[in-house]
């Protein structure tokens, strides 16, 4: 039975945008109880359309043309009192952010009571006692604490499943989710999506689930719509979709997926360790200093030791909280770490200034995880790529050739030297990004969550990227990551951390298939989109 | 630079604002031209009205001075505190508040104690204390309303230091080998600019307002004209000649709005993101 | 990072414990004037003792010399300090000379004027500012905005002390409606209601004169921050939850625009004061800032330092009470620090 059914759909940008249409051409039905994935990268207006059925598009965007018919009624172009009943009520929507979703300065309950209260639904008391089995049903470990707690007291996953809760209070017939898991951890997502899954059954609820994420669609997905540019380019049941690709676009998708496969493991040549890191520990202490403030004490490293030795890439792996950007920093020394050492070359830096440290910190150089804000959006490329050379002594006329030259290495023109940031794309500012951490010669490379931010497909390009550069030059490569699939395609060894300590350490192949300890491999197993991998995998060599 | 002009041009407020000041910087630097007799000079009867005679053409006030002159040399006056105080405001704050963001820390806490306690205490009363023990002339004028001006300079500065400090720019900055001073110079304080240049608009209309409030108590420059002494002095006739008063706070009141209007398009121009999307 | 301590503080104590911090540190803050003062009479051009005694005293060599013997003025710089704070804090905030008369006594007769006055413009222009903002930003872009922002900016650029001067002249001299000058009727001796009504009427000029500035910062700041907030993505959720827009409004979105603006309140506490010296001058209002005037006429400076002294103190009090208010709102003060 068609639930929901979009025809010609089109979402107009306001006038001066890049393009004329968010969205257009959207055809589409969602049947009862069905999960339809809507996947497509950052800018395709895979969220648009879906976002248009509640009638809640972005301030300046409007739909132009088409039909949403829900449940037998045109919806398009109710009024906003005819919509009100429908959102919430028939058809409600979960975000991807928890924590802003919700508002900071009321309780949960209440804000989950709200949805009763704003459809006239049950009495005070009732509500409560409804918030209270809602809490219980999406898996909130107490929610007799939960219900009188505020946002900010929870924790990422709990947030959003206050969010599912209150998308479900009414039993609607649709649930909108856009993006729900981007911003939780691996192992958080795998439970997040399982409720979705379970709920699904349980209540017979149709699911739109917007992603950029193909794992995730292949977990989940009954349908899935890929989107390019504002355009459907693919329609299919999942098995079609993901493993009979028609569309060339959608192929080079699925192709850019990093795979966790099996894979030989290049022995690195032993000989002296480039870097040792040794009893490394760190902790944040917040709310000290004032008189009367409580003292919280993190700590984010704990006796973290570890070798890295020419040629090789270490996986940094974990989840959010982990310590593993806390070691980077520590051994860059953005930070200040407590107690440990730090050998570059023999010499600890880890308690080095000025001068010095400067001069040793040169071999250690970084890649930054966000290519908006690694970049100073008033300094001309030219600067950004000449400033740490000029400020080593090299002259203006030989950095700016070598500054040329590295643009050259990383695939950009020469011509950007000319231009500031923000006349480049995501993609092309990470390239300046590695040119800039290339300029002063380093021996190591640490890379912060560097291709996290990315699409799925510029981050296969810049992998690749990094990997060619590393033979080329001859780097050592520190790669800090969530992602254990991306850490699988770059490293040769993998550390696993969580909480601040080291769990597990050795070779990709090991750590990947076979892990000695089991938070890696509740890690692993929260990687979505496994059994399809092996299924592809098998399609593959068939042909 | 002329995306900046078409944004600000796009508020049609900033635009009148442009004007209004103009007019008023031309009557600052024509007024000892136009009026090379002194504004403190007897020139007619007491209590000449306006538009009485076309030679003093907004009358004369209680003791016969020429009002009209003596609004020109009050623009002077008043641009000239409005401007030079900020400067000496801006010269204070902003060091203090990019050294305390960029070091945080203890220095933080020590610079913001310092800060704090000036922004606590009564500006204006301070103001007062501070004219009334020392000489009122035109410098501690300036310098009375430097001092209690530049605490939401260095606020401001250290919020934008601090946030623009963990950028990952700076970082990369750090690895790459330059200094603090360069990485505060050149990466740091161009990006905190735009807020700093939008408050400072609004920092020299404050300073203006400040200054007619002293010179109306009396706290000004005794030898110089500006806007607030004369309505002070012709508050006790306001009964019988109220466009004594009526005129120096309408000049007052035009060039404080100029400023303002100017600021709010300042910003508009230089924080795009925030720029209203209707219309 | 799971926080399972949910439910175990009920806050209360948090508050108790940042009242206190906050008391500490108004103390630390009061200390600091004073030291601050003692500095300005030492800084200040002549004799320290022709300072404290004003320029009426200054002529009489027998009251300097009591004073130089009772500050220790020929005594090191630490003592005289520790002398002077010892005094102002048991509140001996000198002798002004030209009044005959202490001027703790002085200010403490006038104080109530000013508390009443501050009081009434401060809680008027935060109520009025806001509610002129709510409806600001719920019109944005339309006539209704155009025209409270157009007035909220001029008066944002006008000089209190010519508005009050203008209000004095229309609505007392002109019109005649309100009594423009004084705190109560002279020589009516009302009592009971009639005397609350002849200071109310009097009151009004003068409180409203120096709300409307505030007002207009109170309404640009909650225009703006209720237009910010409304961009928020938990504002999205409330309206995909069904809520109707004025539930949103209120609810969501009014509450959260309102921490800037407590904030900015309490920044503004002092500006209050400073407002005050000049209203209270204009309308003769018997309070502290209109002795501080009538303090600067006779270069009595012992009573201009006082002023200035239990001003801060003022304003402290005020900082206290937008700070509570401030952790009442917001719950994530309250059950963190």
């Amino acid at each position: 039975m068609t639930l929901l059914s979009i025809r010609d759909l089109a979402i107009a940008l306001p006038v001066g945008a890049d393009r004329i249409y968010a969205a257009q051409n959207i055809n589409f039905d969602l049947a009862a109880g069905e999960i339809l994935c809507i996947v497509g990268e950052s800018g395709s207006g895979k969220s648009m359309s879906a976002n248009a059925v509640m009638g809640l598009l972005p301030e300046g965007v409007k739909p132009v043309k088409g039909n949403i018919t829900f449940d037998g009624r045109e919806i398009l172009g109710l009024s906003e009192a005819e919509m009100l009943p429908l959102r919430g009520g028939r058809i409600s929507m979960i975000f991807q952010e928890p924590l802003s979703a919700l508002n900071p300065l009321m309780r949960v309950g209440a804000q989950i009571a709200e949805v009763f209260e704003a459809h006239g639904a049950l009495s005070k008391s009732e509500r409560r006692d409804r918030a209270l089995k809602l809490l219980e049903e999406v898996g909130i470990p107490d929610p007799q604490a939960a219900i009188r707690a505020y946002p900010f007291q929870l924790s990422g996953g709990q947030r959003q499943r206050v969010m599912i809760a209150m998308a479900l209070a009414l039993e609607p017939d649709i649930l909108i989710a856009d993006e729900p898991t981007t911003a939780l951890d691996v192992t958080t997502q795998a439970q997040i999506l399982k409720l979705i899954e379970d709920l699904r059954k349980s209540r017979g609820m149709a699911v739109i689930f917007i992603t950029h994420d193909f794992g995730v669609v292949a977990d989940i997905a009954d349908r899935v719509i890929v989107m390019q540019k504002g355009e459907i380019v693919e329609t299919g049941t999942a098995d079609e979709v993901l493993l009979k690709p028609q569309h060339a676009y959608t192929r080079a998708l699925i192709d850019a997926i990093p795979r966790l496969v099996q894979r030989v493991d290049t022995e690195a040549d032993q000989g002296k360790p480039l870097l040792t890191v040794e009893n490394l520990e760190k902790t944040f202490s917040t709310g000290a200093g004032s008189l009367f403030g409580k003292r919280r004490v993190v700590k984010a490293v704990q006796n973290v030791s570890f070798e890295l030795f020419a040629g090789e890439t270490i996986g940094i792996v974990g989840e959010s909280g982990s310590g593993k950007s806390t070691v980077g920093r520590c051994i860059v020394r953005l930070l200040d770490p407590d107690a440990g050492r730090v050998l570059m070359d023999g010499v600890d830096i880890s308690h080095l200034a000025g001068a010095e440290l400067r001069d040793q910190r040169r071999k250690l150089q970084m890649i930054f995880q966000d290519p908006y804000s690694s970049l100073n959006p008033r300094a001309r490329v030219s600067r950004i790529l000449t400033e740490g050379l000029i400020a080593f002594g090299t002259s203006k006329d030989a950095a700016h050739a070598k500054a040329c030259e590295l643009l050259e290495m990383v695939g950009l023109d020469a011509s950007a030297m000319k231009r500031f940031p923000h006349e480049f794309s995501g993609g092309q500012r990470q390239r300046i990004g590695i040119a800039r951490a290339l300029a002063l010669d380093p021996s190591i490379i640490i890379a912060d969550e560097a291709v996290s931010a990315l699409d799925v497909s510029i981050q296969a390009q810049v992998l690749d990227l990094l990997a060619e550069l590393k033979t080329r030059l001859n780097l050592s490569m520190l790669f800090i990551t969530h992602d254990l699939r991306v850490a699988a395609r770059i490293c040769d060894r993998i550390i696993v951390m969580q909480k601040g300590k080291i769990v597990e350490a050795g070779p990709v192949s090991k750590v990947l298939h076979d892990p000695d300890s089991a938070y890696t491999r509740s890690l692993l197993d929260a990687i979505p989109g496994q059994e399809y991998e092996r299924a592809l995998a098998l399609a593959e060599a068939e042909v | 630079m002329k995306n900046f002009w078409r944004r600000f041009s796009y508020n049609r407020g900033a635009v009148i604002g442009l004007f209004i000041l103009t007019l008023v910087i031309l009557t600052a630097i024509l007024a000892p031209f136009v009026f090379p007799q002194s504004p403190w000079k007897m020139v007619q009867r007491p209590f000449l009205p306006p538009f009485t005679d076309n030679a003093l053409l907004l009358g004369t006030d209680a003791l016969g001075r020429n009002v009209i002159s003596g609004l020109a040399h009050g623009a002077y006056v008043s641009l000239l505190v409005g401007l030079v105080s900020t400067i000496v405001a801006l010269a204070i704050g902003v060091p203090i508040g990019a050294l305390a963001g960029y070091f945080a820390g203890r220095t933080d806490d020590a610079l913001m104690r310092f800060t704090e306690f000036f922004q606590t205490i009564p500006s204006f009363a301070l103001a007062i204390v501070l004219l009334a023990i020392f000489q009122p002339s035109l410098m501690f004028v300036i310098i009375a309303i430097s001092i209690v001006s530049w605490p939401p300079v260095a606020r401001l500065v250290r919020g934008e230091v601090l946030s623009l400090r963990t950028r990952e720019f700076v970082e990369a900055a750090t690895l790459s080998g330059l200094g603090n001073t360069q990485i505060i110079m050149r990466h740091i304080l161009p990006n905190a600019l735009p807020p700093i240049i939008v408050l400072a608009s609004l920092m020299v209309a404050q300073a203006i307002l400040l200054e007619s409030s002293l010179s109306f108590l009396g706290l000004g420059d005794p030898n110089i004209m500006s806007w607030g002494y004369m309505i002070g002095a012709a508050r006790t006739v306001i009964r019988t000649a109220w466009w004594l008063s009526f005129l120096p706070g309408m000049a007052i009141l035009l060039t404080v709005l100029s400023l303002n209007l100017i600021g709010e398009g300042l910003n508009d121009a230089l924080n795009p993101r925030l720029t209203r999307k209707t219309q | 990072m799971a926080r399972t301590d949910l439910n175990t503080r009920t806050g209360a104590d948090s508050v108790i414990r940042f009242i206190l911090g906050r008391l500490v540190k108004a103390v630390f803050i009061l200390l600091a004037i004073l030291v601050f003062n003692f500095l300005l009479i030492h800084a200040a051009p002549g004799d320290p003792a022709a300072v404290m005694a004003g320029e009426a005293g200054a002529a009489d060599e027998k009251f300097l010399a009591d004073l130089r013997t009772r500050f220790g003025l020929d005594q090191p710089l630490y003592v005289q300090l520790f002398i002077y704070i010892k005094g102002a804090v048991q509140f001996d905030l000198g002798y002004s000379f030209r009044q005959q008369m202490s001027v703790a006594e002085m200010i403490g007769d006038r104080l109530p004027a000013t508390l009443l006055l501050t009081g009434v413009a401060f809680v008027l222009s935060l109520v009025l500012g806001v509610a002129a903002g709510v409806a600001a930003s719920a019109r944005q872009g339309r006539w209704g905005d155009t025209i409270i922002s157009t007035f909220a900016l001029l008066f944002y650029a006008t000089p209190l002390f010519w508005v009050a001067l203008m209000a004095t002249l229309v609505f007392s001299v002109w019109l005649g409606w309100l009594p423009g000058f004084g705190y109560s009727t002279i020589g009516a001796n009302y009592t009971g209601m009639a005397h609350v009504l002849d200071v109310a009427k009097h009151l009004v000029l003068p409180a409203s004169t120096l709300g409307l500035f505030f007002m207009a910062i109170y309404m640009r700041m909650t225009r703006a921050s209720m237009l910010e907030v409304s961009r928020l993505d938990f504002v999205k959720t409330a309206r995909a939850k069904g809520l109707k827009r004025g539930v949103i409004q209120r609810r969501h979105i009014l509450r959260n625009a309102l921490l800037p603006v407590i904030t900015l309140a309490g920044l503004q506490a002092g500006q209050i004061f400073g407002g005050a010296i000049l209203t209270e001058t204009v309308f003769a209002w018997p309070g502290i800032g209109r002795l501080m005037f009538e303090a600067i006429n006779q270069r009595d400076y012992n009573v201009i330092l006082g002023v200035f002294y239990i001003s801060a103190a003022m304003v402290l009090l005020f900082n206290l009470i937008t700070d509570v208010v401030y952790v009442i709102v917001d719950p994530r003060i309250r059950l963190t620090t």
